[in-house]
């Protein structure tokens, strides 16, 4: 038999050189697009009511999405980043959490923090364009949203190694989009919580699209589930539209997460835009977001429920109403709110420093020069 | 006790380690090395790993832990190797710890030290002798610390961790070890956003800190001026009375600094004396900085810094008119 040169020495690497590592990505899913579960995969800590709460809290998170795009297309919000069709990633991962486990979101995590418990009230003061919404984060072990790609996973980290260190027996959970993977605070973040052995799961939550920039643009790694395996610890692919396979894969990471991070990468998809000040009809097809809303997580988990008789059109009026009363109430309480411009001088430093008390008077004494408030 | 910058350092250090269970010091090489200044020397052994982290090798990682740590309740001291690294953890610090407590209407704060030598003249490679203070004055949030001497090194390191905001406490790298004096041993406190007048006078006040507090005081000395000397020790928040003060009673302000002139601290400090005390001049205000370029390479640098020439030229121009 001929054989390129080439090819001798390949052969030959083969059998001289040593493997000094192998590592391997799984895929999970439990309950595919039409609603079917995989009894294999089916853990026993996940039952029907579960799924009901999982079922109501991402209709809940459709419903204030949909609420935040009109009140900003009116004026009445500033830009809105809507989690429209990765609800199954935030509901899934925010519900395997403990109480005391803390949430590190990025900008999108609407969903996890309603799971969490922020008032739909301080969710709109923020997107209304107040910091006061986020004081409400502390009291439900949240952050704030953090903006700036990618850097909250690093605090995460910190956070991680708060809870080792004061021995508060609580985890950390934090999301990053796919884009977020490109940035250098990803891999310093994963690297750090590996070497530091601190109680931290990371969420990908990819939805396939960074503005316009697709994930095939993003890296040429197969998976971004396999970049965990560089910092030392295990990453998993889940079908990120499957709340079950969501929870379970975050679950199963929490319960470990004294021993090792890992990496949880969601497939999903955004199925709505970047912002409200985004066109992606610019760079993706209609064909393909078809494609997506055929895996819809909302849809298969109320066909699973209707299936089983657990859910019927009643049942969605009812819900429907209960979810627009929680949220129109909300929008009235925060269109109420009372700003008071002071508020910007006042939380910069634990004390107030003479040069800025001097800039706040001044902005007080002119009425911070408003028109007609002289 | 009679201690260099350094040893004062590694005081203050050590105190806040004994006296806060909270207090954790993280950086590249300050365990088993003590630092590459051996700032931290002996810290390793005295608290063990939980408490004295060699952490992997990354700016941003480093500052972004340490805003979750501080997040979570403790009280993080990062050591960043050299000032001209710490670009890599500008977000962190300007992003994140500058304005965590203002995006969350203080629920969360971030009560950290960030420490880093800073400042050139003792033959380092590329990076290792910036001045980049005003980079991060610019941003309200931080505080900017920077000592001339072991006193206030050791009182306004301990101050800083007593307090939950975030500190940039930035040491002079030719100050570590250029002189001794005598210090407490046990724990005080220098105030933070108070100068320093370390020399009073009548004829003119100079508003120096960090490397230049030295050479100033040698060139008012040896010229038998009768000038007001006004260490920083603050740059952010600025003790803006105390320059007024003294500008209104001399009649002529000078500012000196290591950092580049253009955009300087000098120029934020020139700017408020305008505002405030301009019609009690009697001559311009005058900067004495480094010129307007990227820090030379070491065989270089001595054309570069402020030396007692450049100062004492400036005061015989500053006199004269």
């Amino acid at each position: 038999m001929y054989l390129t040169k080439k090819l001798q020495v390949k052969i030959i690497e083969d059998i001289m050189l040593k493997k000094v590592y192998e590592g391997s990505v799984n895929y999970l899913q439990i309950m595919d697009e039409n609603g079917l579960i995989d009894n294999s995969q089916m853990p026993n800590y996940i039952d029907d009511s579960k799924i009901i709460e999982m079922y109501k809290w991402m209709s809940l998170t459709r419903a204030a999405d949909s609420k935040m795009i009109s009140l900003q297309r009116q004026g009445r919000a500033v830009t809105y980043g809507p989690s429209l069709g990765e609800e199954a990633t935030q509901i899934g991962s925010a519900m395997a959490m403990a109480k005391k486990d803390i949430l590190v979101p990025n900008f999108r995590q609407h969903g996890s923090y309603f799971v969490r418990g922020l008032p739909m009230y301080d969710f709109m003061l923020y997107w209304k364009g107040y910091e006061d919404g986020m004081a409400a984060t502390k009291a439900i072990n949240a952050t704030p949203y953090i903006v700036p790609v990618a850097t909250q996973l690093l605090h995460a980290v910190g956070l991680a190694f708060g809870q080792k260190y004061l021995k508060t027996g609580a985890n950390v959970l934090t999301y990053v989009g796919d884009g977020g993977t490109s940035e250098g605070n990803f891999y310093e973040a994963l690297n750090f919580a590996g070497e530091l052995k601190v109680p931290v799961v990371f969420i990908i939550e990819n939805n396939q699209w960074a503005i316009s920039t697709p994930i095939s643009k993003q890296t040429t790694a197969s998976t971004l589930a396999q970049k965990a395996i560089a910092a030392g610890f295990q990453g998993i692919q889940v079908d990120g539209n499957d709340p079950l396979a969501v929870f379970k894969a975050t679950h199963d990471a929490l319960e470990k997460a004294k021993e090792t991070p890992t990496l949880i990468e969601a497939i999903t998809y955004r199925l709505g835009f970047h912002t409200t000040s985004d066109d992606p009809t610019k760079y993706r097809t209609e064909a393909e977001v078809d494609e997506w809303l055929k895996r819809d997580p909302l849809k298969r988990v109320r066909t699973y429920l209707e299936k089983k008789a657990l859910w019927n059109d009643a049942k969605q009026v009812d819900m429907e109403a209960n979810n627009s009363k929680l949220i129109n109430e909300a929008v009235e309480k925060s269109e109420q709110f009372k700003l008071d411009p002071k508020n910007v001088f006042e939380h910069i430093y634990s004390f107030m420093p003479d040069t800025l008390k001097d800039e706040e008077n001044a902005a007080i004494n002119s009425g911070f020069w408003q028109q007609g408030n002289d | 006790m009679m201690s260099n910058m350094n040893t004062a350092i590694n005081s203050a250090l050590d105190i806040v380690m004994r006296d806060d269970e909270k207090a954790i010091l993280l950086g590249e090489d300050v365990g088993r090395d003590g630092g590459v200044f051996r700032v931290t020397e002996g810290l390793l052994a005295k608290y063990g790993e939980q408490r004295v982290i060699d952490t992997p090798l990354s700016e941003a990682g480093i500052v972004g832990t340490s805003i979750g740590m501080a997040l979570s309740g403790l009280h993080p001291i990062a050591e960043i190797q050299f000032a001209g690294f710490m670009y890599l953890a500008f977000d962190q610090l300007i992003s994140h710890a500058a304005r965590y407590r203002s995006r969350t209407r203080s629920a969360w704060k971030v009560p950290m030290v960030v420490r880093t030598p800073v400042s050139g003249g003792v033959r380092t490679l590329e990076h290792h002798a910036e001045s980049p203070e005003a980079y991060y004055a610019h941003s309200g949030g931080l505080i900017i610390l920077e000592p001339s001497n072991p006193y206030d090194a050791k009182g306004l390191l301990i101050r800083a961790m007593h307090m939950e905001d975030p500190v940039l406490f930035l040491e002079p790298t030719r100050l570590y070890r250029l002189f001794r004096q005598e210090i407490p041993e046990g724990s005080y406190e220098v105030p933070i956003g108070k100068a320093n007048v370390i020399r009073e006078g009548t004829d003119l006040t100079i508003v120096t800190y960090g490397t230049m507090v030295p050479i100033v005081n040698n060139v008012v000395s040896k010229k038998g001026i009768n000038a007001e000397v006004i260490d920083l020790r603050t740059i952010n928040p600025l003790d803006e009375k105390t320059i007024i003060q003294s500008a209104e009673k001399t009649g002529r302000v000078m500012i000196v600094h290591e950092a580049e002139l253009s955009f300087g601290v000098g120029a934020e400090i020139a700017a408020r004396v305008s505002e405030k005390a301009l019609f009690k001049l009697n001559a311009p205000i005058l900067r004495v900085a480094s010129p307007s370029l990227p820090y030379p390479f070491p065989s270089y640098e001595q054309f570069y810094i402020p030396n007692e020439k450049k100062v004492s030229d400036a005061i015989d121009k500053i006199m004269s008119s």
